[in-house]
């Protein structure tokens, strides 16, 4: 119950007011269609620097829980998911706003978010301590292939393709080896003056998500969007809460899967919605209602989206692996901060630690609150024209690159990596694997370093790193996520190919 | 050939390249030491670059949609127009006022509203100096950043 003692620094002024500003942001980034909760979280990034590491860490993580809660205002009035982790809430949502119950959907809503975000934030809790005293047991070799699993994991899970997830992986472990050598001072890959100092992890966080979102945006041209707001009419709060009182399985449905989805590192939000929505209507006695407006459909995957957040931090702050695309910029976050995740986080940072993830503990409710009173108003700044919102992000990530370090290199490097991420994208590369790769590299890389000193001085090179339970258990982790996915397409392929030989006969 | 093939194709030649790069930068550069950790990564990178360019030459790889020449012409203003803002403007002209003048021509050039109406040019210039004044006090104000001052701000 250690958590307990630092619950006062989440009250104090600063940090109570950055809760609130991250909490009501996010709620309106999340809401805006094409901002999802990663680049908001990268955008957000250079303003923590002015801050103390938990204050920064407060922002952020109210950012994270409220961005991925917001995107279903879009999802409900407008049918737009504002965050990938929305679509199975635009299925029965929207139909319900469509049917005169938009008030209806957004408390369900909210209220299945908060008491999902609830447990998985008590999961975060009462979970990481004890993986943390678990990891006391890793030595160099082990974090190395701790780090070479979660950018493979994040390769072949986050990606279409397994063999351009694991490509953009290595292109992450390359250009976080850009810049100077730390033992041996070494110049290595450096073409360009702006890249003496390395890759700047804002600034490429920056780049990678928000530019080619905006790139994204241009390419639809000047065209006219007529997004249609459906009325929201006024609904008791209480009759919301019976309803939710009276939901019990499609609620534990979600919040189980979300939280189950969030520890796996790498497979995120959008895979908990549509899992728990596709198990609620398995075990849903009124199955042929979902998709008709049906309540259970929204609480079954607002609940699991959000019980996701929580548990995407367990293998983050014990062992560096991000459960989640947006826990992987977080994880940029922390380090930057000079906060390193893993077995002595609780000893030697307990304050900061403890008081942001009871800060994420207040922000589920400050989410929920805010959540039913500023929908409306959400999504009519969701509503924002589309050339605003690319001319503001642009702005922004010049903005927010420079101020790194007030220095014009990291905004060349943040539109050089935009331009190119924006390139990969369209032939089905993923970012999420190439930022893992580069903040994990320098992680990666010092413990192979060190531990091929170790085994040098015990005369065991190869036995250090592939010898022992622990290391074997890892590579086979590394192999079998490389192999799950490699299945995983094979049969993807298999079916779309059948179902294109289908269709041929057909004609 | 189509198009998205060749696409595919010649994507996977220029990721290959890149790969084959950091190989032999990585093997040939002293000190041996400081290189030991690319030579481990470039070898996974260039196994997958070779697997990825076999399946692109086959016809086998088919992710993504490519880059069409409608999408090409519908960007290619706002991205020359991002270059210019960031490699030559921001220093030049001063964060400020560059960040202005992008914000008001990246707005005015996808604005579907006609570009001849002037109640329409008074709304885009309003925009970008209510967002700029709100960048201004984030940034300038606030956290204190220090911009590169140019011909006019």
């Amino acid at each position: 119950m250690e958590f307990l003692a630092y619950f006062g620094g989440v009250f104090e002024p600063v940090a109570f007011m950055l809760l609130l500003c991250g909490t009501i942001g996010g709620l309106i980034l999340g809401a805006t269609p094409g901002l999802s909760p990663t680049m908001a979280v990268a955008l957000l990034i250079p303003f923590t620097f002015h801050l103390t590491p938990v204050h920064g860490l407060i922002l952020l993580g109210a950012a994270y829980t409220s961005t991925v809660a917001g995107g279903a205002v879009s999802a409900i009035l407008l049918k737009i998911p504002g965050a990938p982790a929305n679509i199975a809430t635009a299925l029965d949502g929207h139909e319900m706003a469509r049917q005169g119950n938009g008030a209806r959907a957004l408390h369900l809503s909210f209220l299945s978010s908060g008491a999902g975000g609830i447990i998985g934030v008590l999961l975060l809790i009462f979970l990481t301590p004890l993986l943390a005293k678990w990891a006391l047991a890793f030595g160099p070799s082990h974090l190395f292939w701790l780090a070479i699993l979660g950018v493979t994991i994040i390769g072949s899970l986050d990606s279409k393709s397994f063999v351009k997830g694991l490509l953009s992986g290595c292109l992450g472990l390359w250009l976080a080896m850009i810049g100077y050598d730390d033992i041996q001072g070494a110049q290595r890959f450096i073409f360009h003056s702006s890249l003496t100092g390395g890759i700047n992890i804002v600034a490429a966080l920056i780049g990678l998500f928000a530019i080619p979102q905006v790139i994204n945006m241009l390419a639809k041209g000047r065209k006219e969007t007529n997004l249609i707001t459906l009325a929201v009419n006024h609904q008791s709060l209480a009759a919301s809460f019976r309803e939710i009182g009276s939901n019990p399985r499609a609620l534990s449905i979600g919040t189980i899967i979300g939280s189950i989805v969030g520890l796996i590192p790498g497979v995120g939000g959008q895979i908990a919605g549509l899992l728990a929505y596709d198990q609620a209507q398995k075990f849903s006695p009124h199955k042929d209602k979902f998709g008709t407006g049906h309540p259970e459909g929204v609480i079954a995957a607002e609940s699991a989206n959000n019980a996701m957040v929580g548990p995407s931090l367990v293998p983050l702050l014990t062992l560096s692996i991000p459960g989640s695309p947006t826990a992987a910029v977080l994880l940029g976050g922390l380090l930057i901060h000079g906060i390193f995740p893993g077995s002595d986080l609780f000893d030697r940072h307990p304050d900061v630690i403890w008081t942001f993830i009871n800060s994420m503990l207040v922000g589920q409710i400050l989410m929920v609150v805010f959540g039913i009173y500023t929908a409306v108003w959400a999504a009519r700044i969701a509503k924002a024209p589309v050339p605003v919102m690319a001319a503001a992000i642009t702005v922004l990530a010049v903005f927010g690159s420079y101020s790194v370090s007030q220095s014009m290199g990291n905004v060349y490097v943040m539109f050089v990596l935009g331009i190119g991420m924006w390139v990969l994208e369209r032939f089905g590369f993923s970012a999420a694997p190439l930022v893992l790769g580069l903040i994990l590299g320098p992680i990666a890389e010092a413990n192979f370093i060190q531990g091929s000193m170790i085994a040098t001085a015990q005369g065991t090179q190869w036995s250090y790193f592939l010898g022992g339970p622990l290391n074997l258990l890892l590579i086979f982790l590394v192999l079998a996520s490389i192999g799950y996915s490699f299945r995983a397409n094979m049969l993807d392929r298999r079916r779309r190919s059948a179902s294109t030989d289908d269709r041929s006969d057909a004609t | 050939m189509t198009a998205g093939r060749a696409q595919h194709l010649i994507l996977s030649a220029i990721i290959l390249l890149t790969a084959l790069t950091v190989g032999w930068l990585s093997f040939t550069r002293e000190p041996a030491a400081a290189f030991l950790f690319p030579r481990l990564i470039s070898i996974a990178f260039i196994l997958l670059a070779v697997w990825n360019f076999v399946r692109a030459a086959l016809g086998l790889a088919k992710t993504g949609g490519g880059i069409d020449r409608t999408t090409l012409v519908n960007l290619l203003p706002g991205v020359v127009v991002m270059a210019i803002y960031i490699l030559l403007g921001a220093r030049n002209l001063g964060f400020y006022a560059a960040s202005t003048i992008t914000f008001l021509v990246l707005y005015s050039i996808y604005d579907p509203a006609p570009l001849t109406s002037v109640r329409d040019w008074l709304k885009r210039v309003a925009i970008s100096l209510a967002f700029m004044a709100i960048i201004y006090i984030l940034f300038a104000l606030t956290l204190q950043v220090q911009t590169p001052r140019g011909i006019l701000m």
